[in-house]
């Protein structure tokens, strides 16, 4: 390595710093540490109850956390600086940081009684004060980028598991976050409407700058799409590495007992 | 004869007079109690316990006291505190009140009916309560309650004959003096009888198209 023109190491995008969550006795997140560089892709993969949904749940801020503290651009997601310490940060400053974090839920949680225009436009009018012509023309854009330009005018309720999801990223990218959470987002899809969802986020990692983290269970999605696999087990991280080395040459127990279970359904 | 027509022609442009008083405190005092009770809901659903507690306790206070000692207390005591208000505004201030806190728990309803995934999009959205409830929440908890909130309408419609206490010159009260001016009763009573019924099957049909018209706009 040729150290001296290295630059020094940029501030992660994110930074989970020993970061717990527990839901009365249990310990769903234990001192957990991660960094994810800006531009990243991350998957996060491992058993159902091992926390890896409440890592993107504590990001967004649905969860609070019980100890530990969460960087985002080098700012405390849910604390502010002051004196040298760290405390609780106020609604702005929550909605300041927010504002750089978009998320893809499960259950899409499509507004039902807004177009899917409507559905992308919201937000970008109310939060970021955008002209009406200006936010309809862009929600127009993003959804023709996710292949349904020609569903506008539809309701939730009149598309396709696939069609909704489409929807519910092209609304997340209408903030034009810095940082995508994508939870499981097609767990919830017949298997035909899989492949249209994951096409789109192939398509937003080509195409845009974006620093993403998903939890998924499409093995094959991850290994392809991820920079980074992490494998979560009893709230930590068991293992991580690049793709081909997690999935081609696990190093630790759990992970081969998971991937085997896990290919040997597929 | 125990109906005299003669008299009837006589009293009945006296009430359909008064009857403009009745529609006028029921249509305010409903749009009060419609507000009121969204607001109540709201602020029950806080999550300080400094908001949500006295607020659910001031909607068990009210609800749990009947409305013709609320008018009284309205019309009769906020004088000692230096509120004098009209016998009308005072009778649909307490009307409003008191249907308010019965609207708020059909509100409740309807508010917590709402999946935690609209929540928690608007939040993914970085939407400020304010636009989270105004955008996203009531306009998807309110159509399923306006069968309820109809209901509630209906029965403080119906209640308007309580102002007649406190000498509001409503249909009630004004067939209540045509009675003892002509010592005959049997025609203003049956004929306000008459005007509540017709007006309140008027209002439920009109409840019914307001459904169905919200039913359409759902767009499902």
């Amino acid at each position: 390595m040729n150290a001296p023109d290295t630059p020094p190491p940029a501030e992660p995008m994110v930074r989970f710093d020993s970061v717990t969550k527990r839901y009365g006795a249990l310990t769903v997140l234990d001192s957990l540490d991660l960094d994810v560089a800006a531009g990243e892709k991350v998957a996060i993969i491992g058993p159902s109850g091992s926390g890896k949904t409440t890592v993107l749940r504590m990001l967004m801020t649905l969860e609070r956390i019980n100890d530990g503290v969460i960087w985002v651009e080098g700012e405390p997601l849910t604390h502010v600086k002051r004196n040298g310490d760290l405390v609780p940060a106020d609604e702005r400053h929550l909605r300041r940081v927010r504002g750089k974090i978009g998320m893809v839920f499960q259950h899409f949680n499509l507004f039902p009684h807004m177009t899917a225009l409507k559905n992308c436009m919201e937000a970008p009018c109310t939060v970021l004060k955008m002209p009406k012509k200006q936010a309809e023309a862009r929600a127009a854009e993003l959804l023709a980028m996710v292949g349904l330009g020609d569903k506008l005018q539809h309701f939730p309720s009149q598309l396709s598991g696939g069609q909704q999801q489409r929807v519910a990223i092209a609304r997340a990218l209408a903030m034009r976050p810095k940082i995508m959470l994508f939870d499981e987002v097609t767990s919830a899809l017949d298997p035909e409407l899989v492949g249209e969802v994951l096409n789109v986020i192939r398509k937003l990692g080509a195409e845009h700058d974006l620093t993403m983290l998903m939890v998924t269970h499409q093995m094959g999605f991850a290994k392809e799409f991820a920079d980074r696999v992490c494998f979560f087990f009893g709230g930590k991280i068991c293992e991580e590495g690049p793709p081909e080395q997690l999935f081609g040459a696990p190093e630790n127990e759990r992970t081969r007992q998971f991937l085997s279970a896990v290919l040997e359904a597929t | 004869m125990i109906w005299d027509w003669e008299y009837t022609w006589e009293i009945l442009p006296v009430l359909a007079k008064a009857s403009i008083v009745t529609v006028e405190a029921t249509v305010l005092g409903f749009a009060l109690a419609a507000t009121l009770g969204l607001l109540l809901a709201i602020l029950r659903m806080s999550k300080s316990g400094w908001i949500a507690i006295p607020t659910a306790g001031f909607i068990e206070f009210i609800r749990s006291t009947p409305l013709l000692i609320q008018i009284f207390f309205v019309f009769f005591v906020f004088p000692e505190f230096g509120v004098t208000l009209s016998a009308m505004t005072a009778g649909v201030l307490a009307i409003g009140l008191h249907y308010g806190t019965y609207c708020s728990e059909v509100y409740r309803a309807g508010l917590g009916n709402i999946p935690r995934g609209q929540w928690e999009a608007s939040t993914a959205l970085n939407l400020s309560g304010y636009h989270t409830f105004r955008d996203v929440i009531i306009p998807q908890a309110i159509p399923p309650v306006v069968p309820a909130l109809g209901n509630y309408l209906v029965a403080l419609f119906k209640e308007t004959p309580l102002l007649s206490a406190i000498a509001v010159l409503e249909l009630m009260q004004t067939a209540k003096i045509l009675g003892s001016e002509n010592f005959r009763y049997t025609e203003p009573i049956t004929l306000v009888g008459v005007f509540f019924l017709v007006f309140s099957l008027i209002t439920a049909a009109g409840i019914r198209q307001v459904e169905r018209w919200l039913g359409r706009r759902g767009g499902s």
